[in-house]
């Protein structure tokens, strides 16, 4: 056969163009990726360490109330917090892409501006607003409960009793599941807004028109046209959103207090404090299952 | 009901500073196929559109089966619109497209299938109601479309030069399919198109637009034997246009002297004084060759081109220092009409209700 010896050649050549990336995604990411998963089947040596019994005891013990609950709060946060970032940012990307394309990258670029600050910095910034001495409780305990009680001097009313009552005490923010979803919310905001920025704005207007000329209102066209038509941009938003807020460990960190705490803290206090090796790789193991599976079905979903 | 299908009144559309349409008044019968003509920016979409709702009225009025439309929304006129690109909704069926306005109107499930089924057979496309768009060619896109919109039943179909993205040959099977469609369903079509032979090819009347305006209201014969102004003369076919000087009216008729030195009788359409600066219209084909003179009002010329062209045969003639004649012969058969070589000196004849004055 002719055609064998040069196909044999080609695959060749497409071997050698991608060996860099392979060669980086080999070294850096599937051989510490084999190391974590067989590390998983271990046993905890006594000073910290890995002792190779092979066990499914750390998978096993996954499967504790304790543990559990830590992972569908991580659920139920991510989820929420997805469905915040669509809620807000899906109407946020459509404004954009209907302004007059001159407007268009100098909006998407203040959409950028917060996120040129570090990471680490605007987060603390959520802790001065939502802690109980915070810019938040400040005003509720004290300009606004001053004015209340100024008010309730003037004019007595049976509603002020119980509104001075709330404002005594500042509101429970930090430290509080909320907050941690206000923090992922406000960092992964723009990873919603830009896929779908970028479905919309290849959307083609003129289908409403056929729409509306085909008596769909305004809903029925949004429904049955504009939003199938950008479900690419919602689908590929969520997963962008939903898989690093599942991960998430310096915002549930440093907003969630000790009381709200993730499973990406959990791992972490496993590598770092508990020194439990095998365990946090258990975990981490399941939770990129879970992941996996989970950006499966939706992928399918989207594309169905 | 009133007798007309759609009425507009002193319609006026700006956008910003940009006039797009200009006071535009139109009268459009029930089942009539009706045409907007004109250059592309002369605003002939921009009334469309104001018809279909898409565009709200800068002024004027706008009635729909004697209804004055106002703001009403696009999916509230009794309208349907078949767009330039088509527009056919790229993530459903052929069906699911054409089904799309039933659904709206929620008419019943089984009326919709035999509906979208007879609206498929209609445009002769039956039998791919399961295809995505993206699968079917440009001619059957445009009977998806087609269908998308008849499928409703709708007073009045607003025709966005439907036709502007099909190749010619198919383009011209599609004109006479097209008309033949609309005297079948008997509704009133509105056709925009920048195209002056499809739209003499299919309109029952013509308006020609141009910056805004609309010029003439007329038949296609009309429009073409007797242009009210040099736009559409020009426009619609082609004219030979010769500037000249009232120089004598006598029974109906005008003596007009071109360049000083040659001088031709047009019939009186409007007021005209003498000394008046004018403008003669003259088609190619209304003019006729002979080597000897045919009649006394018959003028002299020089061929200074010949271009055979299959069908006929294009002779540029100069009349006088400064002005050419296009003249077009009919080549009926093999040595049937004489031909002449450039320069040979020839006289010129033609009806003289051929001749068309206009305002310069």
């Amino acid at each position: 056969m002719a055609a064998q010896p040069r196909s044999r050649r080609e695959t060749l050549r497409l071997f050698f163009l991608i060996s860099p990336s392979l060669f980086w995604l080999v070294v850096f990411f599937l051989i510490p990726l084999l190391l974590v998963f067989a590390i998983s089947f271990g046993q905890r040596g006594t000073y910290g360490g890995v002792k190779w019994v092979l066990n499914l005891q750390n998978y096993l013990r996954f499967f504790d109330p304790l543990y559990l609950r830590i992972f569908g709060r991580t659920f139920y946060i991510a989820a929420v917090t997805t469905l915040i970032c669509l809620i807000t940012g899906y109407p946020l990307a459509y404004f954009i892409a209907t302004r007059p394309p001159r407007w268009r990258n100098g909006l998407i670029l203040l959409l950028m501006v917060p996120f040129w600050t570090n990471f680490l910095v605007r987060t603390y910034a959520w802790i001065l607003i939502l802690r109980d001495a915070g810019l938040i409780n400040t005003f509720w305990t004290g300009s606004l409960h001053a004015t209340l009680l100024h008010l309730s001097g003037l004019v007595p009313l049976p509603i002020w009793e119980p509104l001075l009552h709330v404002t005594a005490h500042p509101l429970a923010l930090f430290g509080t599941d909320w907050a941690i979803i206000i923090g992922l919310v406000y960092g992964w905001l723009p990873d919603m807004v830009l896929p779908c920025y970028a479905a919309i704005e290849r959307f083609d207007f003129s289908l409403v028109e056929a729409a509306q000329d085909l008596y769909a209102n305004r809903l029925k066209s949004f429904l049955r046209v504009i939003l199938p038509l950008t479900m690419s941009g919602i689908v590929a938003g969520s997963v962008l959103v939903f898989i690093p807020s599942l991960g998430a460990y310096v915002t549930p960190d440093l907003l969630g207090g000790a009381k709200s705490i993730m499973i990406g803290n959990v791992i972490y206090s496993q590598f770092m404090s508990a020194r439990d090796y095998p365990f946090g790789s258990a975990i981490s193991f399941v939770l990129m299952a879970v992941m996996l599976v989970g950006t499966l079905i939706y992928f399918r979903m989207g594309t169905e | 009901m009133s007798e007309y299908a759609v009425e507009l009144k002193e319609v006026c559309k700006h956008f910003g500073l940009v006039v797009a349409v200009d006071g535009i008044s139109l009268f459009i019968r029930d089942g009539e196929f009706f045409s907007l003509l004109g250059p592309s920016g002369c605003g002939k979409t921009t009334t469309l559109r104001l018809i279909a709702g898409f565009e709200l009225l800068t002024a004027g009025e706008v009635y729909i089966g004697g209804r004055l439309q106002g703001e009403t929304p696009p999916y509230r006129r009794p309208v349907n619109t078949v767009f330039q690109n088509y527009a056919l909704f790229p993530h459903m069926s052929v069906f699911g497209n054409v089904a799309f306005g039933l659904e709206m109107q929620k008419v019943r499930k089984e009326e919709i299938r035999q509906r979208v089924l007879e609206a498929l057979e209609m445009v002769r496309l039956p039998g791919i109601e399961n295809r995505k768009p993206g699968q079917l060619s440009g001619g059957q896109q445009q009977r998806v479309a087609l269908a998308r919109a008849l499928v409703n039943r709708p007073n009045v179909l607003l025709l966005d030069e439907p036709l502007g993205a099909l190749d010619l040959k198919l383009r011209k099977a599609m004109q006479l399919e097209l008309k033949a469609l609309q005297h079948r369903v008997g509704i009133t079509f509105i056709y925009v198109t920048h195209d002056q032979e499809e739209a003499l090819t299919m309109s029952d009347r013509i308006a020609v637009m141009n910056q805004g305006r609309v010029l003439q209201v007329d038949t296609p014969e009309e429009i073409y034997e007797r242009p009210a102004d040099r736009f559409v003369a020009d426009f619609i076919g082609e004219t030979n246009f010769l500037e000249g000087e009232v120089k004598g009216r006598r029974a109906g008729e005008a003596a007009v002297v071109v360049d000083g030195v040659l001088t031709l009788h047009v019939p009186i359409e409007r007021a005209v004084g003498m000394g008046d600066e004018v403008t003669v219209a003259i088609r190619p084909e209304k003019i006729s060759l002979h080597a000897e003179l045919p009649d006394p009002r018959a003028v002299p010329g020089i061929v200074q081109e010949v271009v055979y062209t299959g069908t006929d045969t294009r002779y540029l003639v100069q009349l006088t220092e400064k002005t050419i004649v296009t003249v077009r012969q009919q080549n009926v058969g093999i040595g049937a009409t004489v031909s002449f070589p450039v320069g040979a000196q020839v006289y010129l004849y033609w009806q003289p209700e051929s001749g068309r004055l206009l305002k310069t």
